[in-house]
């Protein structure tokens, strides 16, 4: 049986284990390491991609159910010259340390912004919860989400 | 559409799982774009080669090679600071990458030491380091004094120029004469006051790669013809392997090979092999789920056993006779026992995992011309021997490609763990690269942990409500022979307690365990800093003092202390008298030489739910470096060790941890991160102290002695969490 889904806007034909999970066939099959292996079982955040602009965990979502959708990784978020705000407010206050989480972390805020564009910090706890850092960095992911709010409302005004 | 993918534009046709799959080549960052190269030897064009630390290229850009690993702690910004400090160059100019472990061993330890750990970078390798930097100044200079025909001295050396006179020229134009000279004399390095660059607070050279995906882990390694494997030890560790029946497996599309690994007699290191049971496959997740699925059958012996309540009881019957004493002070018992206000408590602190946010793995490639490894380790040359003992190979042939960690925390995920023996050993015997990774649930069971610590506290009260007499007696489940873990042994911050009592005596015992350990951040300081602390709490409350008062009038003559705690005084607003259901608390410790104190606030409420508002740090580490990337770490050390304190602790059930993953042992999260507020007391001079670790330990005593002043109950264990903390 082949499927295809479109991954940061290249259409992807996949056959075999329709209950492959959609973070192994990025990792392994497209090399797109960015997103990354945490827990398995959708606690720590760390595999977080956007099915049709919503966030989900990558470890628990089969290739099976991304099908005929949108899938957008880190890699796809943004481009080298050209970052998403998310990722400029995150590189101009520092926010990664170990950087192993941050994938996640910048989908789930990108995710987040997309849909309220100005939330408060009490909108960005919920939203972030299912997120783990084991550095510590929540603070500055709170002040870069933030500051990402308002280059993107900076944006959109000009 | 990203740079990544237009190389990519071209429709994709791949397998999804099983069988047949295709790899699509390996993903590298940008060569131009990146600062941070994890291969050194196919790195961007380095230019001359001042010394082993540095490279010029024509364009005046320089290349430092960071001998250390990246795990958060900002080494790579931290190393090359010091560099460009010494060799006066513009920070703009620097590009990091990770210096070679083969040729590191290979040139004698060329870069001294590759450990990364103890907050010992900055704070005990700054000497070597900044003479790499001061050296290679000097001898640009030299290059330029024969040029010229000038004396060396009265060069001016600034923003990668040489300047006398009417000469002037480039680092770059010298590089490649200076390279090759040999000074009379080494100089010395800067001293803090005539730092330019030195404490400024730069941002992290690693942020940008961090930010968009391209900064590569172990985890993430391709190599062409690579397979995955997916391991389970005992899940009583150092249990051995009865039998398996992988008969389910035999011939399912996509699985390699189902192996056992053995450990080897008389060989039990934290870096041995275990036994365990290997399913190797096209995908990981392929590997993972049949291994779930395996029947396997051990034997944990007498580790069936232990349990976190047998431990528990042990250790109470060991608390009851007298220890190894540590800290002689004869007359202890005796005042103690003549009665008085006697203060008395028993406090202990559970098993508790690194949980590093990548798991444990590794990848190894064996070919007949040299081995290859990729390895979230604290030491890449440790990695790098681990392979090469374990492939019967001369380590010039080994190549650790160092890559960042995800996460490290003492835990030394790849150095220091039997996963480099498995890769190398299944590489070996499947003539093809393999990558290991353990699953969450096999990272929790297997990895290294921090042992557990029941002690037991009595002080008399004397003069002014003053302790004139303090004893303590702790027990701590350590392997057999292990006297020490890194720095920590079960009285460390407890036998050496500040407080000027005169009356001291401590006594250790070491209790067996067959969990084998490790340094956690801030090792043995994090435990045994919770009992102190709160004890010292207990005391002064008894005594009728404010405890921030108290633990000034303790330490009266030592400076550092009363800096900190003054600044601590001044700065946090520590009250004692606040509304029921809110209350502030104070700590003070030591560790890696530096002296951090915090007060938290917090909230609990009647029902007994605790929010941590607010942890204000007041830290003395002498001297700072980079004052942006130390509030970091000083932050994330809150985060770390209120983690832990609050909803962290390992159970131990017949030998085995039950805690499996994230849902069984919860880390602390964004909603209850309190706010962090940092400051600075810098007592400078020869003090040079640590920054990654020491913020964490005072943090568990601070909020639990909050929480006494908020609810009247005394928390005398951790979790947090685990408590009644309802009030009325």
């Amino acid at each position: 049986m082949q499927r295809t889904l479109t991954i940061n806007g290249t259409g992807v034909e996949v056959d075999g284990d329709s209950a492959l999970p959609l973070l192994w066939l990025l990792r392994e099959r497209l090399a797109l390491t960015g997103t990354k292996y945490g827990c398995g079982i959708a606690q720590c955040g760390a595999c977080t991609v956007h099915l049709d602009g919503k966030p989900v965990r990558a470890c628990v979502t089969p290739v099976s159910a991304a099908v005929g959708k949108q899938v957008t990784t880190i890699e796809g978020l943004g481009a080298p010259d050209a970052p998403h705000p998310v990722q400029r407010a995150w590189a101009e206050i520092g926010v990664p340390q170990c950087g192993y989480c941050q994938s996640g972390q910048i989908m789930s805020a990108a995710a987040l912004l997309a849909g309220n564009p100005e939330p408060t910090d009490a909108e960005i706890d919920a939203a972030m919860a299912g997120n783990l850092c084991r550095c510590g960095t929540y603070l500055r992911i709170r002040k870069a989400i933030h500051n990402a709010a308002a280059l993107m409302a900076k944006k959109s005004a000009s | 559409m990203s740079a990544v993918l237009q190389s990519r534009r071209e429709f994709l046709k791949v397998t999804a799982a099983a069988g047949g799959g295709m790899l699509i080549g390996f993903y590298l960052p940008d060569l131009e774009a990146a600062t941070v190269q994890g291969q050194p030897w196919t790195a961007l064009p380095q230019g001359a080669e001042v010394n082993a630390w540095l490279a010029i290229d024509k364009d005046g850009n320089v290349t430092v090679r960071v001998p250390h690993t990246e795990m958060g702690q900002g080494a790579l910004t931290s190393v090359s600071m010091m560099i460009a400090e010494e060799l006066n160059v513009d920070w703009t100019r620097i590009r990091a990458v990770f210096a070679d472990a083969n040729r590191h061993l290979r040139n004698g330890n060329e870069y001294k030491t590759m450990f990364t750990a103890g907050s010992a970078l900055v704070r005990r390798q700054h000497p070597h380091i900044m003479q790499a930097g001061a050296s290679a100044r000097e001898r640009l200079k030299e290059a330029a004094a024969r040029a010229w025909g000038v004396d060396r001295k009265d060069i001016h050396a600034r923003l990668g120029e040489l300047r006398v006179g009417n000469f002037s020229g480039t680092y770059a134009q010298f590089a490649t004469a200076a390279a090759a000279i040999t000074l009379p004399e080494e100089p010395a390095i800067k001293k803090p006051e005539e730092w330019w660059l030195l404490g400024k607070p730069l941002q992290r050279l690693d942020v940008e790669v961090k930010s968009n995906g391209s900064a590569t882990y172990a985890i993430d390694a391709q190599v062409p013809g690579m397979v995955y494997a997916a391991v389970k030890a005992c899940p009583a560790p150092w249990g051995s392997l009865k039998r398996f029946d992988d008969s389910d497996l035999k011939g399912r599309p996509g699985i390699h090979a189902v192996m056992a690994l053995r450990a080897v007699p008389g060989k039990t290191g934290n870096d041995d092999l275990q036994d365990c049971v290997a399913v190797v496959a096209d995908s990981w997740w392929t590997a993972k789920t049949a291994l779930d699925q395996l029947p396997i059958e051990w034997d944990a012996g007498a580790s069936a056993s232990a349990s976190t309540e047998a431990q528990r009881a042990e250790a109470r019957r060991l608390l009851n006779a007298p220890g190894a004493v540590i800290t002689e002070g004869d007359g202890t018992l005796a005042v103690i026992a003549a009665g008085g206000k006697v203060v008395t408590a028993e406090y202990d602190r559970p098993w508790e995992t690194h949980a590093r946010m990548e798991p444990i793995n590794a990848t190894v490639s064996v070919t007949p011309e040299r081995v290859d490894v990729w390895s979230p380790t604290q030491d890449q040359s440790v990695a790098l021997q681990l392979a090469a003992d374990q492939a019967g190979r001369d380590t010039k042939d080994v190549y650790v490609h160092t890559v960042f960690l995800g996460g490290g925390f003492g835990g030394n995920g790849g150095g220091g763990t039997g996963v480099t023996r498995q890769a190398t050993e299944l590489s070996k015997q499947l003539k093809r690269p393999v990558k290991v990774i353990w699953s969450r649930e096999e990272d929790f069971a297997q990895d290294k942990q921090r042992p557990p610590n029941y002690v037991r506290l009595s002080a008399v009260l004397g003069e002014r409500g003053l302790p004139s007499a303090w004893f303590t007696r702790s027990c701590w489940f350590v392997p057999e022979g292990t006297e020490r873990v890194g720095p920590a042994t079960s009285h460390i911050s407890m036998s050496d307690m500040p407080y000027q009592v005169p009356n001291r005596r401590h006594e250790s015992i070491s209790a067996k365990t067959h969990v084998p350990v490790a340094t956690h951040r801030a090792p043995g300081t994090n435990q045994n800093g919770f009992m102190t602390e709160c004890f010292v709490d207990e005391v002064a409350i008894a005594g009728g003092w404010d405890p921030l008062d108290w633990r000034l009038e303790m330490t009266q003559g030592m400076a550092d202390w009363q800096l900190v705690l003054k600044t601590l005084k001044e700065k946090a607003g520590f009250r004692t008298d606040l509304p029921k259901g809110q209350g502030m608390g104070v700590a003070i410790l030591e560790d890696h030489g530096s002296l951090c104190a915090a007060c938290a606030t917090v909230r609990v409420s009647k029902d007994g739910e605790l929010a941590v508002e607010k942890v204000v740090i007041v830290i003395d580490s002498g001297h700072v470096i980079n004052p942006h990337n130390a509030a970091e770490q000083l932050e994330g050390g809150v985060c770390w060790e209120l983690s832990h304190a609050w909803m962290g602790g390992l159970e131990l059930r017949n030998g085995a941890f039950v805690n499996t993953n994230f849902d069984r042992y919860p880390i602390l999260r964004m909603p209850q991160m309190p706010q962090v507020e940092v400051h600075f007391a810098l007592s400078g001079g020869t003090k040079w102290g640590g920054i990654g670790e020491p913020a964490g330990p005072p943090v568990p005593p601070a909020v639990a002695n909050a929480i006494y002043f908020a609810t009247g109950k005394r928390v005398r264990s951790t979790p947090f969490k685990s408590h009644d903390l309802s009030w009325s």
